[in-house]
């Protein structure tokens, strides 16, 4: 799971970490008085307006309405400050991360000007060959890690984190004096990291990127952005975190989707398709575009499919528009097929079928299972393996 | 030959009085595994399902409320674990302490936290986890842990080893068709931090000699099937059968599996496939061409 900026540089200040000083706004009054504020407290003019929304990117990015206008913006005082936001709110950012239509945006953040010496790049993730956490760490700041570990590898800096003593303060030390940190410099990315370690492990997050962390001129370590995201596995045990959702950024589909607890997403393709189980539903997909056309979605039932799950899962592929024709690619192990056709039947009738139907089941009672379809009188195609499932559904649609 | 489980495991069900434990144990003992015991806190005495022969001598299974007193009463080897995602990592620990040598954990949804814990945990300890969020572990006619329907399995020439569930099923139903069966079958589970990776699996069913081809099944995320490349490139002189899912992934999406997403450029299905290709493992063009794949390279 994600959430906005704000949200997260919310959540690392109420975890130690120092953030500059910062406040949400949803109106340009708010933003106004939000900036008045900010100056006041720190006795500095500048504030820096930044533009809400999940997509990264956003200083390079441009508004539809305003092509001069990048997501974020360095202004002075409150009036302009207000202009800008004027600007921004309900307007439209398209970054290299939103895709061609870009992002409405609802919410800005209005932060304190720094004063920047240095921008760094600090981050903390999985890394999944070792199982443990790592951090990352790069003079690059600003910068887009991949960028950095494709074009410059050495200057990506690493520690692993022991789970069984966490993060020592000797590993904080060994990336700040190689970041070139000096030893003031040090003291305060060692405070700073046992923070962000602490923030980690207390919130189950998947990733916390600072990019950039900065240095200011009076040498004190500042979290200038923060990229948040969450295990999803352990929402659980954060219902305060579930509480950031922004439905807005999320699409509707796969919002449905996950209260019937099926796993969907979303893509351009025009074969709609049903599978069990994450692998084969990707496998599907796969062998779709092998026979030249796109899925035009994932969709995993899961192992206790029952109708009412295959009648929702029906509704939310058909719903989709660029969908002309469907392929369910069912391996009932356990799950009997015969209870998977009564399910397809009864979706289909319930729902309608405008669109060309294959149906591949495989596994217990696959022979009842077929028979059930073929005398439903329904314009449903059988077929006898994937292959053929799939070579079929992509000439029917051709 | 097999590798890992035979006739000769004793299998504990964690989570055995629950509905999804009790329908597998059974499942479980209708195939012929030794099911010895169970184990739930505060069910200690109550013996489940009477009805069946538990292929260990007896009839029906006692339940146990600690994993050691089950070890200590029944002489199990193996351990499968049904327990919801908020208790799944104790339920490992507690088998691990008790020392079963072999834990498979079908649980999905463990959060990645626990099982860093976990992992961490057992690394010095004489054990293998299989799993978290797996199929678990089959030798056809001899022993099946997890939820894979047993049926679809029949004794052969071929290791499978995979992170995906249903599409294991898929390529263990072509190797039956075709006559090659199966050694022992392997879900390592779909997850980003498991115990047992394909590198293990592989180097198992190289050792094994009854196993005379490989059929390797991955996904996008991670870089297991590199390692496992590697590993095949370097050792392994049987034939491999490899396949890929999740070429038309979008980045950025996490495909159902929590493991399964393509992240900063890393843990394409293409680098993936070119990986195996270079370790001179046979790729099936499709899911539906794995046994037909294999069945080539033994020829």
């Amino acid at each position: 799971m994600k959430i906005h900026e704000y949200q997260g540089k919310e959540l690392l200040r109420a975890h130690g970490v120092p953030v500059p000083l910062s406040r949400v706004a949803f109106s340009p009054a708010e933003v106004a008085s939000a900036a008045a504020e900010l100056v006041r407290e720190s006795g500095n003019e500048v504030v820096v307006v930044k533009a809400q929304i999940h997509a990264g990117g956003r200083g390079k990015g441009r508004f539809v309405e305003h092509p001069d206008l990048g997501g974020v913006k360095v202004v002075r005082g409150a009036e302009a400050a207000r202009e800008v936001a004027a600007k921004m709110l309900g307007s439209t950012l398209v970054t290299i991360q939103t895709g061609p239509e870009g992002k409405k945006v609802q919410r800005l953040l209005v932060e304190q000007g720094m004063d920047i010496k240095r921008e760094l790049y600090l981050a903390i993730t999985l890394d999944r060959a070792s199982g443990r956490n790592t951090i990352m760490a790069s003079t690059e700041g600003g910068m887009e890690i991949e960028e950095v570990a494709a074009k410059h590898p050495e200057k990506i800096l690493r520690a692993t984190v022991d789970p069984a003593v966490g993060l020592r303060d000797f590993q904080a030390r060994q990336l700040a004096f190689g970041l070139g940190l000096g030893n003031d410099g040090a003291k305060k990315l060692v405070l700073f990291l046992r923070k962000l370690v602490g923030a980690y492990d207390k919130l189950d997050c998947s990733l916390l990127e600072i990019n950039p962390l900065v240095v200011t001129g009076s040498g004190d370590v500042l979290a200038l952005d923060a990229k948040v995201n969450f295990d999803d596995n352990a929402l659980y045990r954060h219902p305060d975190v579930e509480a950031l959702r922004d439905p807005s950024e999320e699409d509707a589909s796969e919002l449905e989707a996950k209260n019937y607890d099926l796993s969907y997403i979303k893509l351009d393709g025009t074969i709609g398709c049903m599978v069990n189980g994450a692998g084969l539903a990707m496998a599907t997909m796969d062998i779709i575009k092998y026979f030249g056309a796109e899925p035009a979605n994932f969709l995993d039932v899961g192992g206790g499919a029952t109708a009412e799950k295959v009648t929702a899962a029906f509704k939310i592929i058909t719903k989709d528009p660029g969908c002309k024709g469907i392929l369910v690619n069912i391996f009932g192990g356990i799950m009997k097929c015969d209870t998977i056709a009564h399910g397809v039947i009864t979706a289909v009738k319930e729902v309608g079928l405008k669109v060309p139907l294959v149906v591949r089941l495989e596994g217990t009672n696959v022979e009842l299972g077929k028979k059930l379809l073929d005398d439903s009188g329904l314009r449903v195609t059988t077929a006898s393996s994937l292959r053929d499932a799939a070579s079929k559904i992509v000439e029917m649609t051709k | 030959m097999s590798v890992l489980v035979d006739r000769n495991t004793r299998l504990l069900v964690q989570g055995i009085t629950g509905k999804t434990g009790m329908f597998h144990a059974e499942q479980s003992m209708n195939y012929g595994t030794a099911v010895v015991g169970g184990v739930t806190p505060g069910k200690g005495g109550e013996v489940v399902l009477g009805h069946l022969d538990n292929n260990a001598g007896g009839k029906g299974v006692p339940v146990f409320d600690t994993v050691a007193d089950a070890v200590k009463q029944t002489g199990a080897n193996a351990t499968v674990i049904f327990v919801p995602p908020p208790l799944a990592a104790d339920a490992i620990l507690e088998a691990a302490d008790a020392g079963v040598p072999l834990l498979v954990c079908i649980t999905e949804g463990i959060p990645v936290a626990d099982m860093v814990a976990v992992k961490r945990a057992i690394a010095e300890r004489p054990v293998r986890l299989i799993g978290p969020n797996c199929p678990g572990i089959i030798t056809p006619k001899q022993c099946r842990i997890g939820i894979m329907p047993g049926y679809i399995h029949t004794p052969g020439r071929v290791g499978v080893v995979s992170r995906s569930g249903t599409l294991t099923y898929e390529a263990v139903h072509q190797l039956t068709t075709l006559g090659l069966g199966q050694t022992t079958a392997i879900g390592i589970g779909g997850d980003p931090v498991n115990g047992t990776n394909f590198v293990d699996c592989l180097q198992l069913f190289n050792d094994d000699p009854q196993t005379e081809g490989i059929v390797m099944i991955g996904e996008i995320g991670g870089s297991a099937e590199e390692d496992g490349a590697a590993f095949i490139k370097a050792h392994v002189r049987k034939p491999v059968v490899g396949f890929i899912a999740g070429t038309t992934a979008p980045p950025g999406k996490r495909m159902g599996h929590a493991g399964a997403i393509i992240s900063g450029g890393k843990g394409t299905a293409t680098a993936k496939l070119a990986a195996l290709r270079e370790a001179g493992v046979h790729i099936a063009d499709t899911p539906s061409d794995i046994g037909a794949a294999m069945a080539k390279a033994l020829r």
